[in-house]
Formats: C-alpha cells, structure tokens, sequence
C-alpha cells in the first residue's frame, strides 16, 4: 500500500518536473526569440531598403521550418565533431532551447513585420504632426501594432511548447534532463502507455490554453504612454 | 509678421506636377480657407507646410526663419503647428491619453498635463469622454479630439484638411465653433482646408483657391465670393466648373 503510493507520488513529481522544464525551455526560447525577432521585425517593416522583398521570403520560408530541420542543424553544430562542440551543450536543456528559437525566432519577425507595416504610414504622420521625433514616432508605430506583436510572440511560444522533433533530436529525452511534454507523449505511446499518453497531451494543452489567456487578457491593457 | 512665406514650391509625382506655387505670403493670426476641387493639391500643400512632405524645389520661411534645412531644427520648427487629418487617426487608448500625447512627446509635467488635457477636452466639448476609449467614437467626437489633441498644444498654426468632410450639419456646426472660437482667444493661425464654399464664406478672413496646384485666386473672403477676378474662380463658385 505504502509503495502504492509511494510510487505514485513519485510519477505526480515527475510529471511535474516533466512540465516545468518544458515550460523553461519553451518559455526560454520564446524571451529570447521575441528580443531579437520584435526589434527586427519593426526594422524590416519600417525601412525600405534593397533585398527586403527577398529578405521578408526568407523569413516566411524559415517560419515553416520543419523542427526536425531545425534540431538537425543545431545538432550538427553542437556536436563533437561540430563548430561549437566544445561548448558541449548537446543533449543539455541549452540545446533544446538553441533550437527552438531556430524555429520561433522567424515566426515572432515574420507576424510583427506584417502588424508594423499594417498602419505604419498613417500613424506615423500622426506622430510627427504632433511633434514626434523619428524615434519617437517608431515607438508609437510598434506600440499601436502591440496586438499583432503580441498574436507573434504567443504564436511562436505555441509552436515551440508543442514541437517535438527538434527537441528529441538535441535533447534526447534524457529522465530528470531533457525530458518535456511532447517527449515524454511520444515515449509514452512508444511503449503502449496510452493512458499517460492521453493525460500529458491533455496537460499540455491546458498549458499552452492557459498562458495564452493570461497574455490575451493583459493585451488591452497596455496603455499608450 | 509672416506666417509663411512661400516661393517657387514645386512638387510632382512622377511626372505629375501637382504643386507649383509662385509666390504665396500668409500672414498670422488669419484665418485662410484654401479651396479648389479634389486632387487639386491642397492636401499636399498642408502635408508640405507640416513638414511630411519635402517639396522638389522652393522656399518655404516659417515665422521669418527658412524651414526644413537642419533635422534639429525640423523639430522645433514642426512642434509649433500641428495639423488635423482628413481622416483622423485615434491612437488605441483613452481619449485622455490620445490628447496627452503630444504634451508627453514634449515632455511637460503630469499635474500640468492632466490640466491641460481636460482644459482641451472641456474646450471641445468631450470633457465627459475623458477615460473612453478613443477608437469607439463616432464621427464628429473623433474629429472633436484630434482638434483637442491638436489645441492643446498651443501651435501657432492650425493646419485643418476637411475637418468636417463627412460630418452632420450639427456636427459641422460644433467644428466651426471651436475653431472659430479657439482662433478668437488665442490668436492662433488657421489654414483650413474645405471644398464647402459656405465653410469658407463663413470662417476665413481670406480665400485662396487652388486650381491644379496653382493659386488661382487669393483675396479676402468678401471680395472672392462677391467680385471674383478671374474667370476660372466665378466657373468654380457657379458650379460650371470643368475639370
Ligand atoms: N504620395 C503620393 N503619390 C502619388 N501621387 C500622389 C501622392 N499624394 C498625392 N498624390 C496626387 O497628387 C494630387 C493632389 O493630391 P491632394 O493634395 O491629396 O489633393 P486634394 O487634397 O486637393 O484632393 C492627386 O492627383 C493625388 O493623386
Ligand atoms: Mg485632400
């Protein structure tokens, strides 16, 4: 009886573990992912300038990356014989958090490119007009597309917290390491434990519906300032 | 003194020329309707006086200075006019934070700006509209605060594109008011731009009509409606006009 529950209360933490590094490493890659792709994206929708055509196909061809792709290429660079395999990050929680941003950071500047470039022109003689510097009026611009920023950034933590393939892949699914939702969902299944399976893929969805509500539910309340 | 004082302005599209001003002087603390029938090149006009738009080649002296030479000096130049759009853009918050905006850019003091702000809004009638937000209003209160937002800054001009285009006769009504009202107390420049003669008949010290980017006519509001010299300007006030 007492090994019972011993042992279930051991899978209860587990599974816990389980999820809070799937949030660290999603959540991670998202932070990082939205600090280079908001500025870069408001840059590439603001300026005109040569090869941006070609530059924005670039973007919305790396947003349909496959992650499997993704992990493969940071594989193949964190590895022994790779170019940064001396930092030996393979198989760490580093790795997984690389890769995902391959994947995240193209989503977040392809979305906030296409929300700044929306009214950019109109609000931007608004500012002016109403005595803003270039700076200034940048600003206005990226504060006013805040909700397609924010559609970006939540899209993009979306991707990372359900991909699989990418994470397997530098990662490995190491217990007590590596180990996140969609792993464990594919080990799971792999080993006929369909009921846990079920639960974790019910878990993460919960997750990814409960961080988007939290981020939604904030989004009116920016206020110009 | 000299509001501005333009001469040889030029500007095209391509290889439209849709502004091409000799000389034109416009003193201060007037009130000048600019008319002339669409695509004429009145908005064009104001969006190059405001500095959004750089002519291809003229001479444009603001309050004496020449304007538009030293980015620094842009700044400062275009802080003292503010222009209220065709079709005016609300910035997604409240309406106290779309009329504050202009005060914050130019970092005045919050106790000073909340003063000023609800003065504005009190000036136009929206005092009650203080916290709303400001994308959920209709037409004429839209049009109420840009004007807020633009009075509140106490510019030396007021450059207005179509401010009541669209607009109910009530609303109109209310537009001209403050207009004229705010002009009264201040003493503050205004170029209105209008293609409803009445507005100018009732409003502008002097008319000026833009026919194809050129002035065809300019005189005071009075002799322009009653002894038009030219023969163009009497086609546009009967309505014959073809263009
Ligand atoms: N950015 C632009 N690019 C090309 N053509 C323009 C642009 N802005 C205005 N025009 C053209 O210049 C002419 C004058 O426009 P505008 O000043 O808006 O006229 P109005 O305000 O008198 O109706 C129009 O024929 C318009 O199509
Ligand atoms: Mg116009």
């Amino acid at each position: 009886m007492e090994a019972a529950v011993n042992s279930l209360f051991a899978q209860k933490m587990e599974i816990v573990e389980i999820v809070k590094m799937s949030l660290q490493v999603s959540g991670s890659a998202t932070i990082i992912s939205a600090l280079i792709g908001i500025p870069l994206g408001a840059w590439i929708g603001l300026s005109e300038f040569k090869g941006k055509r070609f530059l924005l196909k670039l973007v919305y061809t790396m947003m349909a990356l496959p992650p499997v792709l993704a992990g493969l290429l940071v594989y193949l660079l964190l590895s022994r014989s790779g170019p940064l395999g001396f930092m030996e990050l393979l198989f760490t929680p580093s790795a997984m958090i690389i890769a995902q941003c391959l994947l995240v950071t193209p989503i977040v500047t392809g979305l906030v490119s296409a929300g700044v470039a929306a009214k950019e022109g109109l609000i931007f003689e608004h500012a002016i007009s109403l005595g803003a510097s270039k700076a200034q009026a940048t600003w206005t611009i990226i504060k006013e597309a805040r909700t397609g920023i924010i559609a970006g950034v939540m899209t993009g933590f979306g991707r990372a917290f359900a991909e699989v393939g990418a994470v397997m892949l530098v990662g490995g699914n190491i217990r007590h390491m590596t180990r996140v939702l969609t792993t464990s969902i594919v080990m799971e299944t792999r080993q006929g434990n369909f009921e846990m399976g079920v639960a974790l893929g019910i878990i993460l969805l919960l997750l990814s519906f409960m961080v988007s509500s939290i981020v939604l539910s904030n989004a009116d309340e920016f206020s110009l300032k | 003194m000299n509001l501005f004082e333009i001469s040889g302005l030029r500007k095209s599209f391509g290889s439209r020329t849709v502004l091409n001003i000799d000389e034109l002087t416009l003193q201060a603390g007037k009130i000048y309707a600019v008319l002339g029938p669409n695509g004429s090149g009145k908005t064009t006009l104001l969006r190059i006086l405001n500095l959004l738009a750089a002519p291809d080649t003229g001479r444009i002296k603001f309050m004496g200075g020449d304007i538009g030479i030293s980015q620094a000096d842009r700044l400062s130049v275009s802080r003292q006019m503010c222009m209220v759009f065709q079709r005016p853009f609300m910035f997604r918050s409240t309406v106290f934070n779309n009329v504050a905006y202009g005060l914050k850019l130019r970092r005045v003091a919050k106790a000073d700006c909340e003063k000023r702000v609800n003065e504005a809004l009190d000036f136009v009638g929206m005092g009650n509209f203080v916290k709303q937000s400001a994308t959920r209003l209709s037409g004429g209160e839209t049009q109420r605060v840009a004007l807020a937002r633009a009075l509140v800054l106490q510019p030396q001009v007021l450059l207005l594109d179509e401010p009541t285009a669209n607009l109910d006769p009530g609303s109109v009504q209310q537009i001209e008011e403050i207009i004229r009202k705010y002009h009264q107390e201040y003493n503050t420049s205004v170029i209105i731009v209008t293609h409803n003669l009445f507005q100018a008949k009732r409003m502008a010290d002097e008319t000026i009509l833009l026919i194809n980017g050129e002035v065809l006519e300019r005189a005071s509001t009075a002799e322009f409606f009653e002894h038009p010299r030219e023969l163009g300007t009497r086609h546009f006030l009967d309505g014959t006009m073809v263009y």
